[in-house]
């Protein structure tokens, strides 16, 4: 028998004002899986993580988390976006809370931990992300590389079900993009099931076990990377990795 | 001005160029050049200014009535004994301010079809006590209240006043909070959600904390407005700084205790000015400061 997929969307459709940004969407993320969405900016691959986190309302459509309707208006929200950690393009760390206090705020506020075993539980992930000595600074005296790691590990202090990732390196440097990506892929191994909006091509091709390539709001190509990069089937997806070649960024 | 210090050890070897000799000195000499032109253009307003007020024709009879080392002498201490009683209501009604004017803020941020009533009262709060005249507001509350001769509340015309002074300073200070929650990115408040953060708990811990940092000037600069206004208990009796030149100047027909209680007003303002300003420079500094080591 299947596995229940931790994230399914069906029929997926959102619009902003008068334009469509995702029209029938679906996916099925299995467990212990990483699924990639590429395509150019604008395509609606953040729209379509913020949805899965119930950060948008979407118009028509339904989207399960572990088999469970969690569109239906009488879905608790909060607690959905509990067994989720998302990570921003921007960070999004809380500039007046030092790095401890970003990582156990949620442990301690929304799962009710106490605050030795939150602490300690923060500090043992910002070891393992070679953080340690960061744990009481504030968020503007670390490098971009530095804070997205510890928003990674704020998403991770509330043992989520699933990672999704927005764009996590695009707003850095790109000497710091590795620290990130070495990340992600120690959490893959560990078999955390993620979601991941990227520009890094080459990244994708090693890390997703699905990648999904959309397009004007919907998904034109999806298959394994070997399928979507090696031998892509739409003309369009071969355009469009011509085009991430040509720039140089795969 | 002077040569910047150099890094250790290139000091021995670095001898400066004389094109740097030569800036250095020009800089010095133009430095010199504005301090002096300062310093002239001070002296020459300060006596034009002593001027037009010492030959007007009314100067003799405003000297004495306005100027009298005399009564000046007699006022300042019990200027000063009633400037206790403005100090006691800064300090009562300016916390006051504080936690009103922060509930009407959190009250007209509130979400859901339960609050609705609470978010319009609020408004039209601000709305009401923004608009009304400090004075009028002081007259009704502390003149109005008292013709009611209602059982059990005050007519003490210090708390009437007080309370008429923290009505209206609320309605400013939830005015200056509010601004600083809706200055806090959107981006921030979602990222607490995707935690798993209720509403309110992405308030408190991240929205508030953020916007009352961001808000300490101009909440500091009501403060300030707030020291000065609790002159006008004076129109109900109270008998603060205002009310004990008045009743001097009742006395004697001499205007000079109003000099001295305004004066008096002025050097409590200026310290907190000064910390006003101090603090948002170090406020302006932590921020630019961002991402260096």
């Amino acid at each position: 028998m299947k596995e229940t997929p931790v994230l399914r969307m069906e029929a997926v459709r959102k619009s902003f004002g008068d334009s469509l940004v995702l029209r029938d969407v679906d996916l099925e993320v299995a467990p212990h899986t990483v699924t990639a969405l590429i395509g150019a900016s604008g395509s609606g691959k953040s729209t379509l993580l913020r949805c899965a986190n119930l950060l948008e309302e979407i118009d028509d459509g339904a989207i399960w988390l572990d088999g469970e309707e969690i569109t239906d208006p009488r879905a608790d929200q909060d607690a959905v976006r509990r067994r989720i950690g998302v990570v921003f393009q921007s960070y999004n760390l809380f500039p007046h809370m030092t790095v401890l206090e970003n990582i156990t705020l949620a442990p301690r506020r929304v799962h009710g931990v106490g605050r030795a075993e939150a602490e300690e539980h923060a500090r043992e992930l910002l070891e393992r992300l070679g953080l340690a000595e960061k744990a009481g600074e504030y968020p503007d005296r670390l490098s971009g590389g530095q804070q997205q790691r510890v928003a990674i590990v704020r998403a991770l202090a509330v043992r989520p079900r699933l990672l999704l990732l927005d764009e996590i390196t695009a707003a850095l440097d790109p000497e710091l993009v590795g620290e990130v990506l070495a990340v992600v892929r120690g959490l893959k191994d560990e078999g955390m099931t993620m979601v991941l909006a990227t520009h890094e091509m080459g990244f994708a091709r090693d890390v997703a076990d699905q990648v999904c390539f959309l397009e004007g709001g919907v998904v034109l190509e999806r298959g394994t990377a070997q399928e979507v990069f090696g031998d892509p089937q739409q003309e369009r997806t071969r355009r469009f990795l011509r085009r991430i070649v040509e720039a140089g960024r795969l | 001005m002077t040569l910047t210090e150099e890094p250790e050890g290139t000091r021995d070897s670095y001898t400066p160029s004389r094109r740097r000799l030569e800036r250095e000195r020009f800089k010095r000499a133009r430095a010199r050049r504005a301090t002096a032109i300062a310093a002239l253009s001070t002296l020459v307003t300060g006596v034009a200014l002593y001027l037009v007020v010492v030959s007007a024709p009314g100067w003799p009879r405003t000297k004495e009535t306005f100027f009298d080392a005399g009564y000046a002498r007699e006022a300042l201490p019990k200027v000063l004994e009633g400037l206790w009683l403005n100090v006691r209501l800064l300090l009562v009604c300016g916390a006051a301010v504080l936690v009103l004017g922060m509930l009407i803020a959190v009250a007209r941020t509130l979400r859901g079809p339960v609050f609705f009533p609470l978010r319009v009262l609020a408004a039209a709060y601000t709305d009401f006590f923004r608009g009304l005249p400090l004075i009028i507001n002081l007259m009704i509350v502390v003149l109005g209240v008292p013709a009611l001769r209602l059982q059990g509340v005050t007519v003490d015309p210090v708390l009437l006043g007080g309370t008429a002074l923290t009505l209206t300073y609320s309605a400013y200070v939830a005015e200056v909070f509010r601004a600083g929650i809706e200055s806090v990115h959107p981006s921030q408040r979602a990222a607490a959600r995707s935690l798993g953060l209720t509403n309110r708990q992405a308030l408190r811990y991240v929205v508030l904390p953020q916007a009352v940092r961001r808000q300490v000037p101009p909440l500091l600069n009501d403060l300030v407005s707030l020291q000065k206004d609790t002159g006008l208990v004076s129109i109900g009796g109270a008998v603060d700084a205002v009310r004990a030149a008045d009743i001097i100047v009742g006395r004697s027909l001499n205007y000079t205790p109003y000099i001295v209680a305004g004066l008096v007003f002025v050097a409590l303002t200026i310290p907190m000015t000064r910390f006003t300003d101090w603090v948002t420079a170090r406020l302006d500094s932590r921020r630019t400061q961002g991402g260096t080591a």
